[in-house]
């Protein structure tokens, strides 16, 4: 496949594993922040092709992980609400949430819909006037326009029985957050391709010149990881720290502007708590006031909810990169895909869904 | 299609009834009307005519295969196919997977009060093609009409009886070290056709799916005393569920190379855009097949004149279940069943 294939290719995937084994002269911890690379990497065993000096640690990129709790219970309370069409893209259906998931929903006739785009919703509202119909506007700055999109088209059309549960989060101040945890071990990062192609990547020079840590813009094929890898490696090596571009034939510096425009008119920056990690300051996206009518937690009056996590789940080390998924005492054991205890387990780009999927019979 | 027989326009007279109606399903004169009008219409053959509660079958054969199966699909049609092309084939195929010579089908539908009695006529057609293309006849049925609202369109339900002309055990407990595994084509159309109709999905080619009945070419394989061990059609849960189920099954470890695994490229293209993996993306006439190594070179021959035979794999060691998949990039990783459905993915 064009722009596919040759980024799979063998030759080029050796290439590139025989040139950061000949660089690698020290032990370094490489983050990988985005849960579609954390796939990638155990899905082509990229890992197994680095030298044992080289530990790639998968970070808290993946949207449906880092989804609070409290946000999938809100979710699971619009659902079930009688008056209305919740819709949502299918990774987060399966999410357990305190009691049931909105798969769960569904099969007990709760309106729940499955998009791709949340224009459709959009269409949905416009079709049942006599419904409510809520889109679960989850993801990083990767899915933000299209949501914020959504919202303002809603705005423009008068559309009334329209909103959005939020629970939008922004790549830097997390990755901000593990450089400046106690905790961290982290050398180096791999930033999301994706999120880069929308918010480009000026943003990380001021944390790689602040914390000495060098951050390369990488893609998402083995030769697009080999290649971040070795670029971040190289860095690390000549004790350089500084924002590269690996994926460039996607990824321009000052990324898309339209994107960001239209983040920025519908959206402001707000406080968010991400699963497993806590609140981070300034991390996460909220509808400013000029669209608050479109806010599904104010339309329905949705209060705080206080909630517990399964004291079991590690899910919150393995975004933090403290942990790897087969450290985890209950992986494989009583946490499985079929009852997962964290969303780690649950999402398709979650850490420990990829251990399962594909190494489980090799590391339990 | 025998266009002498059959025309596009419904024999019932639509005039009066357009739309199924509760009726249809009453046993009283509608019913008759449907029977003779539309389902004698297109099946009619000796058995069907018969008219009474359970046909009389000559099966002059000591061996017998059996089987069933139920067809619950939205949109009841697709690029490639519809409800009826996968009844018929469903059941014919899984008559084939062990080696049965599939004969006589048996035809329940579960019709919702209000579907178009045009609609109904096009997948009766499709049942009556299908057949005709697998050498089956439908020789008994039944009709029941729910309530609007109380299914999608239609339910079908077909069985089939096959006869067995071999004397190979052709079964999971036949699968042997040193086998060879075999597939008649390309990967992951079924799920994707589906999958685009369902959510209004344009992609730069309509992807067709691949339903099609595979009796012709396991009767192929089987008459050029090619000596099959085990075959499995790959349905749901597709390439990578059909292989574990078999080596559960089997007891043995099965290595499988990504690259010989055929998908065409825009099967592939479709599946990164959803974020699905066609090694786990239904088909609907596709099978492996678990042959000794010195039959490949005949196998693939054959496996070739109906479709694109390939070699995919290979069986290992004895009491190590489990798939390997060795990777495009030369690394291993294992295969297992998926959880639940695959969903698509937020970015």
């Amino acid at each position: 496949m064009k722009y596919l294939d040759e980024y799979r290719e063998a030759d080029a995937v050796m290439k590139y594993a025989a040139m950061i084994k000949k660089i690698t002269t020290k032990p370094w911890n490489i983050m990988e922040v985005c849960g579609g690379q954390t796939h990638s990497i155990v899905k082509f065993g990229i890992d197994e092709l680095l030298p044992k000096e080289i530990t790639l640690i998968h970070g808290p990129g993946c949207p449906v992980c880092v989804t609070p709790l409290e946000q999938i219970d809100k979710a699971i309370e619009l659902a079930s609400n009688k008056n209305v069409v919740f819709c949502s893209f299918g990774d987060m259906l399966r999410v357990p949430g305190s009691k049931k998931d909105l798969l769960s929903v569904k099969a007990e006739g709760g309106g729940v819909r499955i998009l791709y785009s949340p224009i459709d919703a959009l269409k949905i509202a416009k079709e049942n006037p006599d419904k409510e119909v809520i889109f679960f506007a989850v993801g990083f700055e990767t899915t933000a326009p299209a949501n914020a999109m959504a919202v303002y088209q809603a705005k423009q059309q008068g559309i009334k029985n329209f909103s959005i549960l939020i629970s939008h989060v922004l790549v830097p101040p997390a990755i901000e957050a593990i450089l400046s945890s106690p905790n961290n071990r982290v050398n180096g990062f791999l930033a999301a391709g994706h999120v880069c192609t929308i918010m480009g990547y000026e943003e990380y020079y001021p944390i790689a010149e602040k914390y000495h840590v060098p951050i390369v813009v990488t893609g998402f094929e083995p030769v697009d990881i080999l290649n971040g890898i070795y670029i971040c490696i190289k860095q690390l090596e000549e004790g350089r720290a500084e924002v590269e571009n690996q994926y460039s034939r996607v990824v321009d510096k000052a990324g898309n502007l339209h994107a960001q425009n239209i983040i920025k008119e519908v959206f402001k920056i707000r406080n968010r708590k991400w699963r497993g990690i806590g609140e981070i300051s300034q991390s996460g996206l909220g509808l400013n006031d000029n669209y608050s009518e479109y806010d599904a937690e104010i339309k329905f009056n949705l209060n705080d909810i206080i909630v517990d996590e399964p004291s079991e789940c590690i899910s919150g080390l393995i975004l933090q990169g403290i942990r790897k998924p087969f450290e985890c005492e209950v992986f494989g054991k009583i946490c499985t895909p079929e009852h997962p205890l964290g969303a780690t387990m649950v999402s398709s780009e979650g850490a420990c869904a990829a251990y399962y999927k594909y190494r489980n019979k090799m590391k339990v | 299609m025998n266009e002498q027989e059959f025309s596009l326009s419904c024999p019932i007279p639509i005039t009066n009834y357009p739309n199924v109606m509760m009726a249809h399903g009453g046993g009283g004169k509608l019913m008759q009307q449907l029977i003779e009008k539309m389902f004698i219409t297109a099946f009619g053959n000796s058995f069907l005519e018969q008219r009474t509660d359970s046909v009389l079958l000559n099966l002059d054969k000591n061996k017998i295969a059996f089987t069933t199966d139920s067809y619950v699909v939205k949109p009841l049609f697709f690029p490639g196919g519809d409800i009826g092309s996968l009844a018929v084939n469903g059941t014919v195929n899984d008559l084939s997977m062990s080696g049965a010579k599939p004969m006589y089908i048996s035809l329940g539908m579960i019709i919702e009060e209000g579907l178009p009695m045009e609609t109904l006529w096009q997948i009766v057609n499709s049942l009556k093609i299908n057949c005709d293309l697998a050498g089956v006849n439908i020789v008994t049925g039944d009709t029941k009409v729910v309530d609007k609202g109380k299914g999608d369109g239609i339910f079908i339900n077909t069985s089939g009886i096959g006869i067995i002309e071999h004397d190979f055990t052709i079964a999971p407990s036949s699968i042997h070290e040193g086998d060879l595994i075999f597939i008649n084509g390309d990967i992951g159309r079924h799920g994707i056709a589906i999958m685009a109709t369902r959510e209004n999905l344009e992609f730069e080619t309509v992807i067709e799916s691949d339903c099609a009945p595979l009796n012709h070419v396991v009767q192929d394989l089987l008459s050029s005393g090619i000596e099959i061990h085990c075959m499995r059609d790959l349905t749901r849960g597709g390439l990578v569920s059909g292989l574990v189920e078999l080596s559960n099954s089997s007891g043995y470890e099965f290595v499988v190379n990504e690259k010989d695994v055929p998908v065409r490229e825009d099967v592939n293209g479709a599946c990164e855009l959803m974020g699905f993996d066609p090694m786990f993306v239904a088909n609907e006439g596709r099978f492996i097949s678990f042959i000794p190594e010195k039959y490949a070179d005949a196998a693939l021959q054959i496996l070739n004149k109906h479709g694109e035979g390939k070699i995919i794999g290979r069986v290992e060691k004895k009491n190590n279940e489990g798939v390997t998949l060795i990777s495009r990039i030369g690394t291993k990783r294992i295969l297992d069943m998926i959880s639940g459905e695959q969903l698509p993915r937020i970015c």
